[in-house]
């Protein structure tokens, strides 16, 4: 699902944040990225989701070359992916169902089918009674819950998540990975940034750890 | 990957890039209509920041709009535009009624003539008598000094200059016709001048149209700087540029619509207010019609409806179409 071939990136400034990375996460599978602060971790999933483009090297995703990957297709490429960031990145002058109901909209389904799949989206993170609610008026556990929906609501076949659990206690931040363990059990590809050594280590997963730009452990499961 | 059984594999793989060019035709025009109504939401959201708006647009409109009512009655001032292009044939004074009445048909009959009237020497003779002060020396008169006269009037196909002209040669020609009169120099004057105003409304238009893009322009860039947080989250959940720049061009539609209202009401207003003075000097010559300006007519309202909610759209494509690529998630 997703192969770096070889892939480096360097920034503008100078400093190169990826040096020759090879990596290979299969369909279906799910695994951590961890690693320091500055250590390429979000540059690496910033290249997964276009946000970035390799300087050398290729980025695969399902068998599509992210270099042949134009503007104008770019946006459908998306459309696979479901992103969940560490602030959550919602929209607060509208409700929890717009939120999630968002990525529907845009792929262009009819209202009758984002009303099922948004109830059915927030049903699974539990957030449904909240529906109508404003994300503001929620607890941040709940609000990278809304997220959470939000990105698995276009049924995508690849969750990446940036640091999902850095606002959040344990006890919060255990239930999430579990949400996105239920979703990586349906057949999702999971890839998940994260510091939180402690939680995943309970977890049971394969663990990619990244270091001034450079892979250093695979740890196959 | 080859493990998985075929109902977990649709789930999971990766979807085609582009929807099939098939599937959504009914769905457009729903989305359409959704962020028809949606942009107008937006809008009522902050009423007084777009009633400003629609306010500035409204009187850059105004101005050129309700130049161009008064320019297309000042060319049609009831009958006065004929009564300057009318000619006054003088018949020979030998020429008799049955003579003329037949020279007034056939008149009547050229394509480049609206009316003929006759006007009877007798009875030119009773109206200069009563109306000039010298009756009682005209009495005096035996005979009557007055020619038949026939007045032609040219009907609006040839009502240029040019035209005019040929047709006082033609009319020349006639044997019966003794004299024929038209001040064609003060109608070319008047056609020049005309003729300028119309250019200068045209400047002033142009000019107004320009204001109101860079009106609308500037009131979408500030939108979309106001939603750049909104934008960035669009384009990281897959939405293509088309569908972040929909809601802006609407918008940019509705500030044409509205503004074009403001502008026809503004216009009517000026023209009611006006309207009573008009009516006065039209008294002082004796005639109630002759300035009247009425409300804008029903095809320039719609002319300045649509060419302003183009010119709205149009603002708004070009304010989205540079600062839409400049707002990328980071």
């Amino acid at each position: 699902m997703i192969l770096f071939d070889q892939v480096s990136k360097r920034y503008p400034g100078g400093n190169e944040a990826l040096s020759h990375v090879n990596f290979h996460l299969h369909q279906g599978e799910m695994a951590f990225l961890t690693g320091h602060s500055g250590a390429g971790k979000s540059t690496l999933l910033k290249l997964i989701a276009l946000i970035e483009r390799a300087t050398t090297g290729n980025v695969i995703i399902g068998g599509k070359n992210l270099h042949k990957v134009s503007r104008h297709t770019l946006p459908y490429l998306r459309r696979n992916m479901g992103i969940i960031f560490q602030d959550y990145q919602l929209l607060y002058d509208r409700t929890v169902f717009d939120n999630v109901a968002l990525p529907l909209i845009i792929s262009g389904f009819s209202s009758r089918e984002v009303k099922k799949r948004v109830h059915a989206a927030l049903d699974k993170v539990g957030l449904l009674r909240h529906e109508k609610k404003y994300p503001v008026t929620l607890s941040g556990g709940e609000q990278q819950r809304v997220s959470i929906a939000r990105a698995v609501v276009n049924k995508p076949a690849l969750l990446l998540a940036d640091e999902p659990t850095g606002n959040l206690d344990p006890d919060l931040s255990l239930e999430i990975m579990d949400l996105f363990m239920a979703f990586n059990q349906v057949g999702v590809t999971v890839l998940i940034a994260t510091h939180d050594i402690p939680l995943i280590n309970q977890l049971d997963k394969r663990i990619v750890h990244l270091e001034h730009g450079q892979l250093l452990t695979v740890e196959e499961d | 990957m080859a493990g998985q059984s075929s109902s977990t594999e649709s789930q999971v793989q990766l979807r085609q890039l582009r929807p099939s060019f098939s599937s959504h035709f009914k769905e457009f025009f729903v989305r359409h209509l959704q962020v028809f109504f949606y942009s107008l939401g937006l809008l009522s959201r902050t009423p007084f920041s777009t009633l400003l708006t629609a306010a500035a647009l409204g009187i850059a409109l105004a101005l050129p709009a309700g130049l161009y009512v008064i320019l297309d009655h000042a060319k049609q001032l009831s009958g006065d535009f004929d009564s300057i292009n009318q000619m006054s044939l003088f018949m020979k004074q030998d020429i008799s009624t049955q003579a003329i009445d037949r020279l007034q048909k056939k008149l009547n009959a050229w394509p480049e003539i609206a009316q003929v009237k006759h006007i009877d020497r007798a009875a030119a003779l009773k109206e200069f008598q009563e109306n000039s002060g010298f009756g009682d020396a005209l009495k005096a008169l035996k005979d009557n000094p007055l020619p038949h006269l026939l007045i032609v009037y040219p009907s609006l196909t040839h009502n240029e200059a040019e035209q005019i002209n040929h047709l006082l040669a033609d009319l020349k020609k006639l044997p019966e016709v003794n004299l024929v009169q038209l001040d064609i120099q003060w109608l070319q004057r008047l056609y020049a001048i005309i003729h300028i105003a119309q250019r200068g409304i045209f400047i002033i238009g142009a000019l107004l149209a320009l204001a109101v893009l860079l009106i609308i322009g500037n009131t979408i860039r500030l939108a979309i700087e106001n939603r750049r947080s909104e934008i960035v989250v669009m384009k990281l959940i897959g939405a293509t540029d088309s569908f972040i720049r929909r809601p802006f061009l609407y918008t940019g539609f509705w500030y044409g619509l509205f503004g074009s209202l403001i502008a026809i009401l503004l216009v009517n207003l000026s023209l009611l207010m006006i309207s009573n003075p008009l009516a006065h000097l039209s008294s002082l010559y004796n005639n109630s019609e002759l300035f009247s300006l009425g409300l804008m007519g029903i095809n320039t309202s719609l002319t300045l409806l649509v060419s302003s909610c183009v010119l709205g759209w149009l603002g708004a494509r070009m304010a989205v179409g540079r600062h839409l690529k400049e707002i990328e998630p980071k």
